[in-house]
C-alpha cells in the first residue's frame, strides 16, 4: 500500500501508521510513575527561580517557599491543568506544504542543537562553530527528506552573545524552509525579539497560533528545578501561542536517581510542573513534552547520552507523555563517539529505533559527536540513513493476497528465480535500498578502502554545493536585521 | 587499641558513613588521640584506598564522592581540636570553585570540588550562576590561591574573560591563578584568556591546581 505516499509532505519523510509495537510500561507501571511524581512535586517540591512563575503557582493556590524559590503543588491543581493542554497541533514551516503534524501518528527527525564545535566540511579539521556553519547545516538539512524540522545545530560563536540565539534564527531560515525549533533561545529579551521575527513570517503575532514557524525548546534544570531564564521565556511564547516544551535531562547517579525508575519519576515531576504552569497561565497553549534522560559514567561522571538505559528511557518517555496526552519530542542520535564511528552506529540506531517504535512525535537529533559537542557533516548523513531503516522497518509486513505473491510463486515452482516475474518488477523498489552500506565485492574495496563515513561526507559536499532553498522575502530578512540589532548592546 | 580504631576510621571512609566518621572522630578526642594522627592515620588512609581503587576502576563516582563526605565530616569535628592545639592540618591549597553567571551547569564543577578535597585541597564551592564580583570577594576574603571556574555554554564563556580582566586589573594576578573547565572550553580559548590552567576532567583539574600551588610533584 502506497500509504507513505498519502501521508509525507513536501521532501519530508515521517514515520507514520506504525505497523510494530513495544510494550515498554505497563499501565501500572504508568500509574505508579505517576503516583510518585505527583508525591514528589507535593511533597519534595519543585524550584522556579522566575518571580513570574512563582505568582502564577501561588495565584493557584501552591504552596510557596519565596526564599528557596520552591513550588509545593497539590496534586488535582497538577491534573486539572494538564488536562488543557491540546493532543495535537501542527509545527507550521515558512513553506506550508512542509508543516508538520504532531498528532501522535508522525515521527519528525530534527538535527541535533547547540554544538560547539564543527568537523569543517571541506577540510575535515575540528574547529570552534560560528554562523556560517548554521547557514550551511540548515541548507543541507532542507535538502535531505529526512530531516523534517530544524533545531539550531550549532552556536554562532562570531555573533554578539546577547543576540546570538536571533542570528542563528534568522540563519536558520534564511537556509531552508522547514519548520525552526529552537533550544537556544533562554532569556526575556531574546524571546521577545524571536516572537517578533516570527511573527514576520506568520503574518503577525496573532497569527503565530494558527501558523507557528517557531518552537521553543527549555531545559528543566535536574534535580527538580527550573532555569529562572527558560521560565520567563517559555510563558511568553506560551502566551503568543508557540509550542513550547521543557526537557529533562535527569541523569542516573548524578542529576537523578540511578534507578530508572525513579529518574524518570523525577524527571516527569520537572516537565510536568513546566508543562502544568503553562497551562494555568494561558490554558490550551500548545505544549510538548521533551526528554533526553541517560546513565551518568560511574567512572567520570559525565553525561553518557547513549548506551542501553538511553535507549529505555526514549520508549519509556513516550509512554508517559501519552498518558498525560501531549507531543513528545525525545532525545535520540546521543553518542559518546569522537568520530563517526561503531559505537556512533549503534547507539544512533538502538536511540532512534526505540523511541521510533512508540511514536515520537519529534525525534532529535541527527549530526552529532562527543556528547552533543562536535557537528560532523557525515555523522549527520549516516544519522539519517539510520532514520530511513527504521521509517522502513516501522512499515512492518503487510499480509495481503498481494503480499504473499501466490501467482508468480506458481509461475516460478521449485528451483529457478524471481527476477524476470512481474511481481518483482512491481515491487522491487519497495526493498530497502541504502546509501552508505557496503555491499560492494571484496577487490573492489581493496582498491578504494573507502567506506559510508566517505560516502556520507561526499553526499553533504554536493548538496551544499547544489542546494538551494527557496530565499527568505527580503523585506523580511531585513525586519528581521532591524529585530536582532534593537536587542544588540 | 588505637591500631583497632584508626582501622575503623579507616574503614568508615570506605563505607562511606559520615555518621561512624563523626562518632569515631568523637570517640578518638575522648581518648585524647591527637587529632592529627587520628587524621593521617586514619581517616586518610581510608581516602586513599578508595582514591587508588577509583583509579583502578575498581571504585565507582559515588563511592569516591561519599568517601569525601565522611572524611568532611570526620575532620569537622577533629578541626576545633587542631584549632586549640594551635595546629592546622597541612593543605594542597585553596581554592574558589563557581560556575558563571547566567549559567547552571552544576555537576561537572562540583565533580572537580570532590576531587580537589579528596586531594587535599580546601575548597569553597559558590554553586552555580555566580557573578564575577562574589567569585574575586570570595578568593580575597579566604586568600585562596586559586579560582576554579566552569562554563558550559558559549554565551557564558566570556564570563570567564571578564573575571580574569577584573583580576588583572586589581592586579591580583599572578597571586591568585585561574583554572576553567566546561563543555565548550577549547585550549584556544584558555590562552586567548590567558587563564593559568585547564583540564578536561575532574582527574585533570587536580593535577592541574597541583601545578599551579607548586606542589606538582606530590
Ligand atoms: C546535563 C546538561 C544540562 C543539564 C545540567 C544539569 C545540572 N544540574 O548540572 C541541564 C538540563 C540543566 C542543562 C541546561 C542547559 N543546557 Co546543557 N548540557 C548538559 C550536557 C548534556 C552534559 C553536561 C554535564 O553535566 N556533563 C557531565 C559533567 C561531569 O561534565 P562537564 O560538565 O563537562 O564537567 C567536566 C569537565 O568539563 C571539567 N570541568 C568542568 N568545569 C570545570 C571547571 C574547572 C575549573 C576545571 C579545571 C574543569 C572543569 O571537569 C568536569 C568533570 O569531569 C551538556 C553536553 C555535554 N556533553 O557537555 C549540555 C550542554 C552544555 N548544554 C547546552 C545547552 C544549550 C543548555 C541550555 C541553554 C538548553 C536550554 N535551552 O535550556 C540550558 C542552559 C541553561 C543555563 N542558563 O545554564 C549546550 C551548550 C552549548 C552551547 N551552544 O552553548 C550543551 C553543549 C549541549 C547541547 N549541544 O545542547 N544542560
Amino acid at each position: 500500500m502506497p500509504r507513505e505516499g498519502l501521508m509525507s509532505q513536501k521532501n519530508i519523510k515521517t514515520i507514520s501508521n506504525p505497523k510494530l509495537k513495544l510494550e515498554v510500561l505497563t499501565k501500572e507501571d504508568v500509574q505508579k510513575i505517576h503516583n510518585a511524581t505527583l508525591q514528589i512535586i507535593e511533597k519534595v517540591g519543585v524550584r522556579f527561580p522566575s518571580k513570574r512563575a512563582l505568582e502564577i503557582w501561588e495565584a493557584v493556590g501552591a504552596e510557596v517557599d519565596h526564599e528557596k524559590k520552591i513550588v509545593r503543588v497539590k496534586p488535582q491543581i497538577i491534573e486539572d491543568a494538564i488536562k488543557k493542554a491540546p493532543p495535537a497541533y501542527k509545527l507550521a514551516a515558512r513553506d506550508p506544504q512542509q508543516d508538520l503534524q504532531l498528532d501522535g501518528n508522525h515521527v519528525n527527525l530534527g538535527t541535533d542543537g547547540c554544538g560547539v564545535e564543527v568537523i569543517d566540511i571541506n577540510t575535515g579539521e575540528k574547529r570552534t562553530s560560528c554562523l556560517q556553519d548554521v547557514r550551511d547545516i540548515a541548507r543541507i538539512a532542507d535538502a535531505t527528506e529526512e530531516v523534517a524540522f530544524h533545531w539550531v545545530a550549532v552556536s554562532a560563536q562570531d555573533a554578539p552573545v546577547e543576540a546570538r540565539g536571533l542570528h542563528e534564527l534568522k540563519a536558520v531560515w534564511e537556509s531552508s524552509t522547514k519548520h525552526v525549533q529552537t533550544e537556544s533561545i533562554y532569556n526575556v529579551e531574546e524571546a521577545k525579539a524571536a516572537i517578533e521575527m516570527a511573527a514576520l513570517l506568520a503574518g503577525g503575532k496573532d497569527k503565530l497560533k494558527d501558523r507557528p514557524v517557531l518552537s521553543l525548546m527549555q531545559c528543566t534544570a535536574p534535580p527538580l528545578g527550573h532555569d529562572g531564564g527558560s521560565l520567563d521565556a517559555a510563558l511568553l511564547a506560551a502566551e503568543v501561542g508557540i509550542p513550547t516544551g521543557f526537557m529533562t535531562m535527569a541523569a542516573c547517579a548524578t542529576t537523578g536517581p540511578t534507578t530508572m525508575a525513579g529518574n524518570l519519576a523525577v524527571g516527569n515531576a520537572e516537565v510536568i510542573t513546566a508543562t502544568a504552569l503553562l497551562q494555568i497561565a494561558f490554558p490550551g497553549a500548545p505544549v510538548f513534552y521533551a526528554a533526553a534522560q541517560t546513565a551518568s559514567d560511574l567512572k567520570t561522571g559525565a553525561y553518557t547520552g547513549g548506551g542501553p538505559e538511553d535507549f529505555l528511557f526514549g520508549a519509556a518517555t513516550n509512554v508517559l507523555a501519552d498518558f498525560y496526552n501531549i507531543p513528545l519530542s525525545m532525545g535520540a542520535f546521543a553518542t559518546g563517539a569522537k568520530e563517526p564511528n561503531w559505537q556512533a552506529g549503534l547507539e544512533g540506531a538502538m536511540s532512534s529505533f526505540m523511541a521510533s517504535v512508540v511514536m515520537s512525535d519529534m525525534l532529535l537529533g541527527c549530526g552529532f559527536l562527543h556528547g552533543s559537542r562536535i557537528w560532523s557533516y557525515a555523522e549527520m548523513m549516516m544519522d539519517c540513513e539510520i532514520f530511513s531503516i527504521v521509517h522502513k522497518m516501522m512499515q512492518g509486513i503487510e499480509v495481503n493476497d498481494e503480499t504473499l505473491a501466490m501467482d508468480s510463486i506458481a509461475n516460478v515452482g521449485p528451483g529457478g528465480h524471481y527476477l524476470a516475474q512481474k511481481h518483482t518488477r512491481k515491487h522491487m523498489r519497495e526493498l530497502f535500498m541504502p546509501q552508505f552500506m557496503d555491499r560492494r565485492p571484496y577487490s573492489e574495496w581493496e582498491t578504494k578502502k573507502d567506506d559510508a563515513r566517505d560516502w556520507a561526507l561526499s553526499k553533504a559536499r554536493k548538496t551544499l554545493k547544489e542546494h538551494q532553498p527557496d530565499p527568505l522575502d527580503e523585506k523580511i530578512g531585513q525586519e528581521m536585521d532591524r529585530i536582532i540589532k534593537s536587542v544588540e548592546k | 587499641m588505637s591500631e583497632e580504631l584508626y582501622k575503623e576510621m579507616a574503614q568508615c571512609i570506605i563505607d562511606g558513613d559520615s555518621d561512624i566518621s563523626a562518632e569515631l572522630a568523637r570517640k578518638s578526642i575522648e581518648l585524647n588521640m591527637h587529632p592529627l594522627d587520628a587524621i593521617t592515620k586514619g581517616f586518610v588512609i581510608g581516602v586513599n584506598y578508595i582514591g587508588d581503587q577509583f583509579g583502578k576502576g575498581e571504585a565507582f563516582l559515588p563511592e569516591l564522592v561519599m568517601a569525601g563526605e565522611a572524611m568532611k565530616a570526620a575532620v569537622a569535628v577533629l578541626e576545633p581540636e587542631l584549632l586549640k592545639l594551635g595546629e592546622a592540618r597541612e593543605m594542597m591549597g585553596k581554592v574558589v570553585l563557581a560556575t558563571v553567571e547566567g549559567d547552571i551547569h552544576e555537576i561537572g564543577k562540583t565533580l572537580v570540588g570532590t576531587m580537589l578535597s579528596a586531594s587535599g585541597f580546601e575548597v569553597v564551592d559558590l554553586g552555580v550562576d555566580q557573578p564575577a564580583d562574589k567569585i574575586i570577594g570570595k578568593a580575597l576574603e579566604i586568600d585562596a590561591q586559586i579560582i576554579g571556574m566552569s562554563a558550559l555554554l558559549t554565551t557564558t564563556m566570556v564570563r570567564q574573560r571578564e573575571v580574569i580582566e577584573e583580576l588583572d586589573k586589581e592586579g591580583l594576578r599572578p597571586r591568585i591563578k585561574v583554572m576553567v573547565g566546561g563543555a565548550p572550553i577549547t585550549r584556544d580559548w584558555v590562552e586567548k584568556i590567558k587563564a593559568d590552567g585547564y583540564s578536561e576532567d575532574a582527574i585533570g583539574a587536580v593535577k592541574i591546581a597541583k601545578d599551579l600551588v607548586g606542589k606538582g610533584d606530590q
